[in-house]
């Protein structure tokens, strides 16, 4: 095995051993920086696959902000320790059911596609991962789906706003509204 | 990949952290002498010549102190959050470049450790990443002033980060390019500064709202909080969080003199004294950089939390993104 193989099956399991740490913690802190050192980990395989701009990304916008405001409310809340008991029952050996179904198909994909996992798969061009050409992709040949992207993200933020607007007169804004309340 | 390189990174990469925590060090002195003339006084001057060695003999006293941490606090992310405060301010600047190459020991060697093509998202998505270690330090401690202050040091940082990644975005539009190295040498004859002075001075206000500092240090905000975050840490603990924020200084101070005032490929010529006018030209500007966010501290009094985040979303922000789309459309009238 390559130096580059070793690191990526040890990256890897990592990513899985955050993974299952995130799901069993019963700390909703601890589960949140198990989630964040998985989208990190995840950002590293990236790298070594040569995907520079996408790793970042995926840092800055997972890592760095989605995560910074999971924690945030967290916090906020004091919603750090979780229920003993699960409200939903059952969810254990449900999950134990899948994951054994999931576990023999992919086993059984690789005995009988054995071929189709050996065929090697032809190497990206080394500017694939640049910002350019990512650029140039998004805004060509992707144009739409990245413009209905975007404006799904505004009518989101136009509704998360509306939400938390609440039943408030329409002439006060919300940073006065705050500082009357705390005095 | 031959040897030489891989120790050429190795040595590099123990010269930027060695220079920051040297620069930390001295950073401090630089300010409480500052302060202290500023304010009629004379300030640390008994240790070593002109306080020189006081440095070392805070350093040698914080090693030395009792290390508590609190009964209830949750002791494993209390000792984490000190160290992931700390890792971000320390690998920040290895993006930025000193100076073009030059000969060392026979053979080129760049002066910088990489020249990534995304370097400037490299910086977005460390700073972005930074503030999990405050946030963290308020929460283990276990004591609701180290909570608020961990809370509003987030909400800070989280909403100044926008306008600050968009100001650092009009940088790199004029250059056409993320990497460092190309938008220091597209400044060699003008820097960005003058084409951009509404992106620089949103990149210094919402910087200085970034590492905490005065007038925006409200996570620090003593007559309210205690000392905020920190107020549980102390000996070595403490003092990392302290370096933390002086290296943020340098390394604020280092990233944007690189964007906007030319970094190492102005006013002196880089290839000037065998290369080494490059790291001269960055350490001047650097040194005028603290030495005015160190003024700033001893003049202006700290803004009211609410009037904070208003300034942050409703003036920086929409300013940010006005400049954006005036910087894009005259690129494309006028042509790059």
């Amino acid at each position: 095995m390559l130096p580059g193989e070793i690191l990526f099956g040890f990256i890897g399991l990592v990513v899985v051993i955050t993974a299952v740490g995130m799901v069993i913690s019963r700390n909703a802190i601890y589960s949140a920086l198990f989630l964040v050192s998985n989208f990190t980990t995840v950002a590293l395989l990236y790298l070594i696959l040569g995907a520079p701009f996408i790793a970042v990304v995926q840092i800055s916008v997972y890592a760095g902000s989605i995560m910074v405001l999971f924690l945030f409310v967290i916090m906020l809340l004091g919603a750090e320790r979780l229920a003993a008991k699960e409200k939903l029952q059952g969810q254990r050996l449900l999950a134990v059911i899948l994951g054994v179904v999931f576990l023999v198909e992919l086993g059984l994909f690789g005995v009988w596609k054995a071929g189709y996992m050996t065929t090697p798969v032809p190497p990206a061009a080394a500017t694939a991962g640049a910002p350019e050409a990512v650029g140039m992709a998004l805004f060509t040949q992707y144009a739409l789906p990245f413009e209905v992207t975007g404006f799904i993200l505004l009518v989101a933020t136009v509704g998360a706003i509306l939400l938390t607007r609440g039943d408030k007169p329409a002439s006060k804004d919300l940073i006065t509204a705050v500082s009357e309340k705390e005095g | 990949m031959d040897a030489a390189l891989i120790w050429e990174w190795v040595i590099k990469s123990l010269f930027i952290i060695l220079f920051m925590t040297a620069g930390f060090a001295y950073v401090t002195l630089l300010e409480r002498r500052v302060l202290a003339r500023m304010q009629v006084r004379i300030g640390p001057n008994r240790a070593g010549p002109f306080g020189l060695l006081q440095p070392v003999a805070d350093g040698v006293k914080l090693i030395f102190k009792e290390e508590l941490i609190p009964a209830y606090a949750d002791k494993f992310v209390f000792v984490l959050a000190p160290v992931l405060t700390v890792i971000p301010a320390l690998i920040i600047t290895a993006v930025v470049p000193w100076g073009p190459q030059v000969m060392l020991f026979g053979r080129p060697v760049p002066l910088y450790l990489v020249d990534l093509n995304i370097g400037v998202l490299y910086i977005v998505a460390v700073t972005s990443i930074s503030v999990y270690g405050i946030a963290l330090a308020g929460w283990s401690s276990n004591n609701k002033y180290a909570t608020m202050g961990g809370l509003r040091a987030t909400a800070q940082m989280i909403s100044y980060e926008l306008a600050l990644g968009l100001a650092m975005l009009a940088p790199v539009m004029m250059a056409g390019s993320m990497s460092m190295v190309d938008v220091v040498e597209s400044q060699r004859t003008l820097p960005f500064i003058v084409l951009q002075p509404v992106a620089f001075l949103i990149y210094f206000m919402s910087s200085l709202a970034e590492i905490n500092r005065a007038p925006f240090d409200m996570p620090e905000a003593e007559q309210e909080l205690t000392a905020g975050y920190h107020t549980e840490y102390s000996g070595m603990k403490f003092a990392l969080f302290f370096m933390a924020e002086y290296i943020k200084m340098i390394a604020v101070a280092m990233i944007g003199s690189t964007l906007f005032l030319g970094g190492y490929a102005w006013p002196l010529p880089p290839e000037w004294l065998g290369g080494f006018a490059g790291p001269i030209n960055l350490l001047a500007k650097v040194l005028v950089w603290l030495f005015v966010i160190i003024w700033l501290r001893a003049t202006l009094p700290r803004i009211r939390y609410d009037r904070l985040m208003f300034y942050g979303w409703k003036v920086l922000f929409p300013v940010a993104l006005v400049n954006i789309v005036i910087t894009a459309v005259v690129i494309v009238l006028v042509g790059g």
